[in-house]
């Protein structure tokens, strides 16, 4: 299995194809068992927010090896190009939510990973890097 | 896809083996109280011990569900939640507290007998 790769979110059933593929490289990389279900459950997060608010524009999951000489860690990318969010700081907020939904998905993918960096563009689409380093 | 309502009882059991996916959730959650108003059960388990991954949709149609049983007159307990789901739970922020919970299903049983005083 080659490491680095895409998963494009499409139908509903791809956010659970994408979680399990994401947690299958992550067991390759050696996470222990509670870092898998951190990295899975945050793709889980990522791939719905493609599948609820980017439906059509071919968003994916990708997922990158990163290894430095002292650390290696895995880094997701979720890139759509979709409507892209107006309101970044709000969405950041525990508890907001347009979709009826809990809010914790992208505030829960923050503190669920190592590094986050989100750029969104209206009407361009949205893009989600987080790392999670082995420890 | 449908995850399994057994019944013992007066009381309906359910052991979630496989990945849930969104649909399979909210079928699940008509099911689960289309099967309570049919049996008249009293209590619910919900054992948790094989799944590996509960994220904010997942939990959110789980506690829904308790509160909706609890609607109907029937007491849901969840068992079995693995250490690295609560782990992953607080993480994103979601506390569950008004779910009553127990370590397995043993448990969950003795849960519903105390609560339900049968």
């Amino acid at each position: 299995m080659d490491l680095n790769s895409c998963v494009t979110i499409e139908k509903e059933w791809d956010i659970v194809g994408a979680r399990q593929r994401g947690r299958e490289v992550a067991k390759r990389l050696g996470f222990g068992s509670v870092d898998q279900a951190r990295i899975a459950t945050a793709i889980s997060e990522l791939a719905r927010n493609i599948y609820l608010y980017a439906g059509d524009s071919n968003g994916q999951i990708c997922f990158e090896i990163i290894e430095n000489i002292d650390q290696k860690g895995m880094c997701m990318i979720a890139i759509d190009t979709g409507p892209g969010i107006k309101n970044l700081s709000q969405v950041m907020e525990d508890g907001y939510s347009t979709s009826g939904g809990l809010g914790a998905g992208l505030p829960g993918v923050k503190r669920l990973m190592d590094e986050f960096d989100i750029k969104s563009e209206v009407g361009e689409g949205t893009e989600v890097r987080a790392i999670k380093w082995v420890r | 896809m449908r995850i399994p309502i057994l019944k013992l009882n007066n009381y309906l059991l359910i052991s979630i083996q496989t990945e849930i996916d969104d649909k399979t959730a909210i079928q699940f959650q008509e099911d689960l109280l289309n099967k309570i108003h049919k049996t008249g059960a009293s209590g619910v388990v919900i054992d948790l011990t094989s799944v590996d991954i509960i994220d904010s949709f997942i939990a959110k149609v789980l506690g829904e569900v308790v509160t909706m049983s609890d609607l109907m007159g029937a007491k849901v307990v969840l068992t079995g939640i693995q250490p690295a789901v609560a782990m992953t739970l607080i993480d994103l922020g979601i506390h569950m507290q008004d779910v009553p919970t127990a370590l397995d299903l043993e448990q969950g049983l003795m849960k519903l007998h105390q609560e339900l005083g049968e």
